[in-house]
């Protein structure tokens, strides 16, 4: 019977660059940032790192295949560097092999660093996938917003939610990404923008608007992860370890049956319950702090507070509304702006959550600073809500 | 001995609507002229139409529900067909769900490819499918801009429920070059109206006529129906004056649809049909460096043959639209600036496209044998019970009709007649399709909304010159306006 990775694995040192439309500055210079600023909070040398994980997504703006830009970049000699890619999870997927590395016992030390360099590409928004040669022949290539934008009219649909209402709750969550995004000097927007800018900006795909779209962004996070015995035998006082890293991929049930009703994420509801249940926890509401979703989109953070269980299936709206995930409610969420404010460089993206949980867990989020949190949830989307990857960690002291 | 003849037929017209005073305004400036021939309103073939799409909507609409089992031969005839090496009658025949050991042959190079085509068929012995398909292009500001159309008709020619048989015919060949266009060049090259009507149609038809009477031993006041398609207004019924013709000459159907290539003399015939009676007599026209001339007799079959569209149908079901550049840039006859996202590559993998067209050229679902559930596309293993796909039967969902479950207007991405409507379509097999919804109105599209499937092409690989083709979404009932 498996155990899980329950406090089997501490994070050493964790790194984040500036996020943001660095034109100055390219995937190998992100990566440094990220890399130096981990190797520094860890107090160890590149050479004591014996495996590494590398999250990139889109290739044809990036670094190029395989592991050797980042072998390349931080000089990683000699050591087994591995490629991983799943759309906007990538960033947790890396994540989850050094994790899964030191938990196995193959290595003392491992290293997971996700960088996307999206500003490379002469245009805003995100380059349009490859889909694959047989899907190419037949599905039709719609953009991340239009993908998304379809919870709406099922969430509606199923709750009887009026237009109204969702749009303005939906301008809430961004409403209070910008707010965070203030008291966080790493991230792409540190501007508060008023409700009525958000509820009346233009639409991108209905009801998402300009503000309910998140940044497209350069930048790269980093961790670096070892037993908690050897960070304890290094000096490390308060540790943060992992509680449960999980993942669900859709194997096309939503897509081609009508059991569906596109009201929620199921991926995000299967890898959370699993989560939960890896991490002991049995009560969601009570026991996490505060949580790091992948609002790609304020439609998807909505629809993500139920499926992490921390609002009743419709009432995520409410909520919202009340101000339960604002900085000063019962549950924060995007304490350091989110995807929307933090900005989203694909592959970076879930190592940029658990780097916001674990500066909150040991107290170092300056302004932002939480009181006192101990359990933090990650939660990194990729895909579309009806094809996609969910991705979940819960991180806590121990 | 059997007798084979017109036992079914149909037809299709571009939703697509123009009004011509639309387009002489664009060009007043520099053609003042056109305003005065300005008249009704043409067809134009979408972004994601051709030769190869319409003739599939127009065959879908002759078969109906009919036994393809014994067609033996189809024959396509435009002078525009997107491919000059790949046989694009084959394409028509798979995705209309002919049978595999069906002789398909592309007919092409005159405006009388209609007409020639339907006469082989009905000299031979074999159940066939005749299809007529066009959309041609002229020059911005030309008068055949005004004058051309787009359209596709389909003939199926069989010994069974005969509703109009061959009892005379004739051709004549003759160099009379009343327009040309090279192979590889866009749109042709016109010689003097007048000398195209006086020394053209006024001599080489009545000449072919005289013969076509003679073949089948009848004199003109024998026919009653004269169908004789012309780019040139009025040449019709100056020939049928030449004639000394007392019945009927078949309009021209500019108004809806235009003049429509090597497809307009088979559109003819279909509307013809559509309305004659049994024991009419029918003398059909195709005129192109000679002229073909083909008499029918219709049968007591001729009302039950009528099919659910036909050409009457086709010219209500329009969708109207309110821009001239939208025309030109489906025509290819802008350059606009589409943004980077169009720079994506369309190349198709030849090899993949193979593999995968059992179920993509008749969009084939798998009906699970183990719990029933119909789904596409079909993958290794059931998405349901994970019983491998090997136990699947094949259901078409081609023609199924279906409804709107979700719809989203995507302006973000690159598409050529944006916005890219996308949702899920929920068939009424049970099966759930994320689809491309085409010719959808300003009004949008209401979940719930009843669709049908057409066959379109996918997405132009322009570096290559390539068409991806696939089965969209469309309203059963036409917008009220794009």
């Amino acid at each position: 019977m498996a155990t899980g990775i329950k406090d089997k694995v501490a994070i050493l040192g964790m790194g984040c660059s500036k996020f943001g439309e660095r034109w100055d500055a390219g995937s190998p210079d992100l990566m440094r940032e990220s890399f130096e600023e981990a190797l520094a909070d860890a107090g160890i040398e590149r050479k004591q790192i014996e495996a590494a994980w590398f999250g990139c997504w889109g290739d044809g703006v990036n670094v190029g295949n395989s592991s050797i830009p980042a072998a390349m970049a931080l000089r990683l000699e000699g050591i087994p560097v591995s490629r991983v890619e799943n759309m906007c999870a990538t960033g947790t997927e890396a994540l989850r092999g050094a994790v899964y590395a030191v938990a196995s016992g193959a290595v003392d030390i491992a290293l997971a660093i996700g960088s996307e360099k999206l500003k490379d590409t002469g245009f805003g928004g995100l380059p349009p996938p490859f889909k694959g040669t047989f899907n190419d022949m037949w599905m039709p290539m719609g953009s991340a917003p239009a993908g998304f934008a379809q919870l709406a009219p099922y969430y509606r649909a199923k709750y009887g939610t009026t237009k109204e209402d969702l749009k303005r709750a939906i301008s809430h969550v961004s409403w209070k990404s910008h707010q965070n995004g203030v008291f966080s000097p790493k991230a792409h927007f540190q501007k508060a923008v008023s409700m009525e800018t958000i509820m009346n900006a233009p639409m991108i795909s209905d009801p998402l608007g300009l503000f309910d779209c998140s940044g497209v962004s350069d930048g790269s996070a980093c961790a670096i992860v070892t037993t908690p015995e050897i960070a304890r035998a290094m000096g490390k006082k308060d540790l943060v370890t992992i509680k449960a890293l999980q993942l669900a991929t859709s194997s096309g049930r939503e897509t081609q049956m009508n059991d569906w009703d596109g009201s929620y994420v199921a991926t995000t509801r299967a890898a959370a319950a699993r989560a939960y249940q890896e991490a002991g926890i049995t009560d969601p509401r009570t026991q996490v702090n505060l949580s790091e979703v992948h609002d790609c989109f304020s439609i998807t953070e909505l629809v993500t507070m139920e499926d992490l269980g921390f609002s009743d299936d419709g009432r995520a709206v409410f909520d919202i509304l009340d101000g339960r995930y604002d900085r000063d409610g019962a549950m924060p969420c995007q304490i350091d702006g989110g995807l929307k404010c933090f900005g989203h460089p694909i592959g970076a993206s879930g190592l940029r959550m658990a780097y916001e949980i674990y500066s909150q867990l040991l107290g170092r989020a300056g302004e932002r600073q939480l009181p006192n949190p101990s359990i933090g949830v990650t939660h990194n989307l990729g895909g579309v809500p009806y094809q996609g990857i969910a991705a979940i960690s819960v991180l806590g002291l121990s | 001995m059997t007798e084979i003849g017109i036992s079914r037929f149909g037809a299709y017209v571009p939703r697509l609507r123009l009004d011509r005073a639309l387009i002489a305004a664009a060009h007043a400036w520099m053609a003042p002229g056109l305003r005065g021939q300005a008249k009704g309103s043409r067809a134009f073939t979408s972004w994601d139409e051709d030769a190869i799409t319409m003739g599939v909507e127009a065959t879908r609409d002759a078969l109906a529900g009919a036994d393809t089992t014994s067609v033996a031969t189809l024959r396509l005839a435009s002078t525009n067909l997107p491919y000059a090496d790949l046989q694009n009658a084959a394409i028509v025949a798979h995705a209309a769900g002919l049978p595999a050991g069906v002789a398909t042959s592309d007919h092409a190079g005159s405006q009388r490819a209609g007409t020639s085509a339907l006469l082989q068929a009905l000299k031979g012995t074999e159940s066939s499918m005749v299809i007529g398909s066009d959309n041609p292009f002229a020059k911005p500001a030309s008068v055949q801009e005004l004058s051309f159309g787009a359209g596709a008709a389909a003939f199926l020619i069989s010994d069974k429920d005969v509703a109009a048989r061959l009892i005379g015919s004739a051709s004549l060949a003759e160099v009379f070059v009343d327009h040309f266009r090279a192979a590889g060049s866009a749109s042709d090259y016109n010689w003097e109206e007048r000398w195209v009507r006086d020394e053209g149609y006024a001599k080489i038809v009545p000449a072919a006529v005289k013969a076509a009477l003679a073949d089948a031993e009848l004199g003109i006041s024998d026919i009653q129906h004269f169908v004789m398609p012309s780019y040139l207004k009025g040449a019709a019924d100056a020939v049928a004056k030449k004639l000394k013709f007392a019945g009927t000459v078949a309009p021209g159907l500019e108004d809806g649809i235009g003049y429509a290539g090597a497809a307009h003399a088979l559109l003819m015939l279909a509307a013809t049909l559509e309305t004659a009676g049994p024991g009419e007599r029918i003398m059909l026209v195709g005129f192109g460096q000679g002229a073909d001339v083909l008499i029918f007799e219709t049968t007591n079959a001729i009302t039950a043959a009528r099919p659910p569209r036909g050409v009457g149908g086709a010219i209500a079901d329009a969708v109207p639209t309110d821009s001239y550049l939208r025309m030109l840039s489906f025509y290819n006859g802008i350059d606009a600036e589409w943004g980077m996202r169009s720079e994506k590559s369309a190349k198709t993998a030849l090899t993949e496209q193979y593999r995968s067209a059992g179920q993509l050229e008749s969009f084939a679902a798998g009906r699970c044998g183990s719990c029933d559930t119909v789904q596409f596309p079909q993958l290794q293993y059931c998405v349901n019970c994970h019983a491998p796909s090997d136990g699947f039967a094949q259901v078409s969902l081609r023609d199924e009709t279906a409804e709107v479950l979700t719809s989203t207007a995507d302006w973000l991405s690159y598409h050529p007649s944006p916005p890219l409507w996308v949702g899920f379509v929920r068939f009424q097999s049970g099966a759930r399709v994320l689809m491309e919804m085409v010719d959808i109105g300003k009004e949008g599209i209401d979940t719930g909304a009843t669709l049908r499937m057409v066959f379109r092409i996918k997405e132009k690989d322009r570096v290559r010159g390539y068409n991806r083709y696939f089965w969209k979404a469309t309203p059963l009932a036409a917008a009220q306006g794009a």
